[in-house]
């Protein structure tokens, strides 16, 4: 598939925009530690203001993103047309509740209205709203058959999983920035969802092997054409140039490079910023955490984009690959 | 109903008729213009609803030499449009509710006006049957012409899809698969029809019909008399 910088951009700002908030209300419900919630009402204003507008701002330029993506923008409100059947159309569905969920909230918080737990109640409203964004966002990618690469069950898990680990890291940086340290539940959360996030995500290139195109249990352009037990081989596919099927679908980035940069991809996703931030905390140097934000940033993109470049769609077997 | 098309891969000569007919039907149909990008330069560039790919089939040789008797290697042409699936995941995942299957007779078509040019459902389609428009911005799939196939003003043998009614070899065949006795079901049943990657779920309807089994026909070849006398012997035997 063709990796469209529009869909990376809007996969990496939104999802890490959706994990700061999710964090944000995780902490807010569970451990107010990680909050400050000790401080005056006003740093804790100040301190809604700068995560949950960051948090906002993010998912928001990812959605906006993302609609560059579409050849014919102006028919984009009817994207909520069909929630019913459609995960593109859940996902956008969601993604709209969010705002008034997480702005009550804000706004519960802000005029320090919590006599009954309304507050609360707001707070996992939108927590779960935030998750459902997430969830939709992997199955949009997830539920299509014919690319075998996202036709698993791993890829929504590991979707939320960056999320969420590119989420707290965010909001470990943001912490350090305001009271110039990393709290422990910060950086837990950081840990854990780093550690299973790459367990799933070396789990996921087990799961669909080598990237280039052979090895057993693959669909075959004999499966494809319907001469299963024949060698089949294309001759011909008809056009002298170029067609949309070749354009979207046919990219090739070649298997040795693709292998290279997923080792890539694990360092500066995983190693750098989990030893950066281990190492930061314990020699105690504060701007290891915006470092490990910018490797992580990059290695975000990069697992977005290989996810694209990975995937095969069987109709590239009818343009004469031999097996996806 | 269940309308579709049976494809004759044994007689399909690779002519694309078929396609030209279609994009010249269609690009001024309901869903037309079927726009093109430098149509005349160097990498002319544009949107189809059939193409036609060209593939060697290989026969079944033991250690590379052919087996007397065992099919030979074939060259198939194999036209593909929208398979009209009834399982149409194009469908389900539109967000828009541009695409969807009509219920009296099955056709999947996209309303041109709702439509916002995502190309989710082009991921969701295993056949390549829609091309998004540049152009225009909207996807663009095979309608099996349903701006002919109803038109009273047409003469009624006219009144098929345009790729039919060019095939010069009549490989493609446009009925009611849901009517045992139309000739598309017969074809499918005399033929072995098959629908194409059946194993993701999706129920294609069309049908293809596989080529036949010929053996490579014998050459005109000069033999002696001995060797005339052994064949004349070896069929005398085998009665």
């Amino acid at each position: 598939m063709k990796p469209a910088l529009s869909v990376l951009i809007f996969t990496v700002s939104s999802g890490a925009g959706y994990g700061l908030l999710i964090w944000l209300l995780l902490f807010y419900l569970f451990s107010p530690d990680a909050l400050a919630l000790a401080l005056s009402p006003d740093s804790l204003r100040t301190y809604f203001g700068l995560y949950g507008g960051i948090g906002l701002v993010l998912v928001t330029l990812g959605l906006l993103s993302s609609t560059l993506h579409l050849a014919n923008p102006k028919n984009a409100w009817r994207a909520f047309n069909r929630f019913r059947t459609s995960w593109l159309s859940r996902e956008g569905v969601f993604a709209l509740l969010f705002y008034p969920a997480f702005i009550l909230f804000a706004a519960l918080l802000w005029f320090g209205v919590d006599a009954t737990g309304l507050t609360a109640t707001t707070a996992l409203v939108a927590l779960a709203i935030a998750f459902a964004t997430l969830v939709c966002t992997g199955m949009i990618y997830a539920s299509l058959k014919p690319i075998r690469q996202w036709h698993n069950n791993l890829t929504t898990p590991i979707y939320i999983g960056f999320s969420l680990m590119s989420g707290s890291l965010l909001y470990g940086m943001l912490y350090q920035y305001q009271f110039g340290k990393l709290p422990a539940p910060v950086f837990n959360a950081f840990i854990t969802s780093l550690i299973v996030t790459l367990l799933l995500k070396l789990l996921y290139f087990w799961h669909i092997g080598k990237p280039d195109g052979a090895g057993k249990n693959r669909t075959t352009i004999g499966d494809a054409t319907g001469f299963s037990q024949a060698q089949v081989r294309l001759m011909d596919a008809g056009h002298s140039s170029g067609t949309f099927l070749t354009k979207e679908f046919v990219y090739d980035a070649g298997a040795l490079r693709l292998l290279i940069l997923r080792r890539c991809m694990l360092v500066l996703t995983f190693v750098i910023p989990l030893a950066l931030i281990i190492w930061g905390r314990q020699v105690g140097i504060p701007s290891a955490v915006y470092l490990a934000m910018v490797f992580m940033l990059g290695g975000t993109l990069l697992e977005r984009w290989l996810f694209f470049a990975e995937a095969r769609h069987v109709v590239r077997l009818y343009h004469g690959d031999q097996s996806n | 109903m269940k309308l579709g098309l049976a494809i004759d891969l044994d007689t399909c000569v690779g002519c694309h008729a078929c396609a030209t007919a279609c994009k010249q039907w269609n690009t001024s149909g309901t869903i037309g213009p079927l726009t093109d990008q430098d149509p005349y330069g160097r990498d002319p560039i544009g949107t189809w609803l059939n193409r036609i790919r060209t593939y060697e089939v290989a026969g079944t040789p033991v250690a590379g030499i052919p087996v007397e008797g065992a099919p030979v290697s074939k060259t198939v042409h194999m036209p593909m449009s929208c398979m009209q699936c009834e399982e149409a995941d194009c469908v389900t995942v539109c967000p828009t509710g541009a695409s969807y299957k009509r219920e009296e007779d099955g056709i999947v078509l996209v309303d041109q006006d709702k439509c916002m040019g995502c190309n989710l459902c082009a991921w969701a389609c295993p056949y390549g049957a829609r091309e998004l428009d540049e152009e225009q911005g909207v996807m663009k799939k095979c309608t099996l012409c349903v701006d002919r196939i109803y038109d009273e003003a047409l003469p009624e043998a006219e009144r098929q899809p345009a790729c039919v009614l060019s095939c010069p070899t009549s490989s493609r065949v446009f009925g009611d698969f849901d009517d045992p006795n139309s000739t598309v079901s017969k074809l499918t049943v005399e033929r072995g029809g098959q629908g194409l990657m059946p194993e993701l779920g999706y129920k294609p309807v069309n049908r293809y019909l596989p080529p036949r089994q010929h053996t490579a026909e014998a050459m005109d070849v000069q033999r002696s008399p001995m060797q005339k006398l052994a064949q004349w012997t070896n069929k005398l035997i085998q009665r």
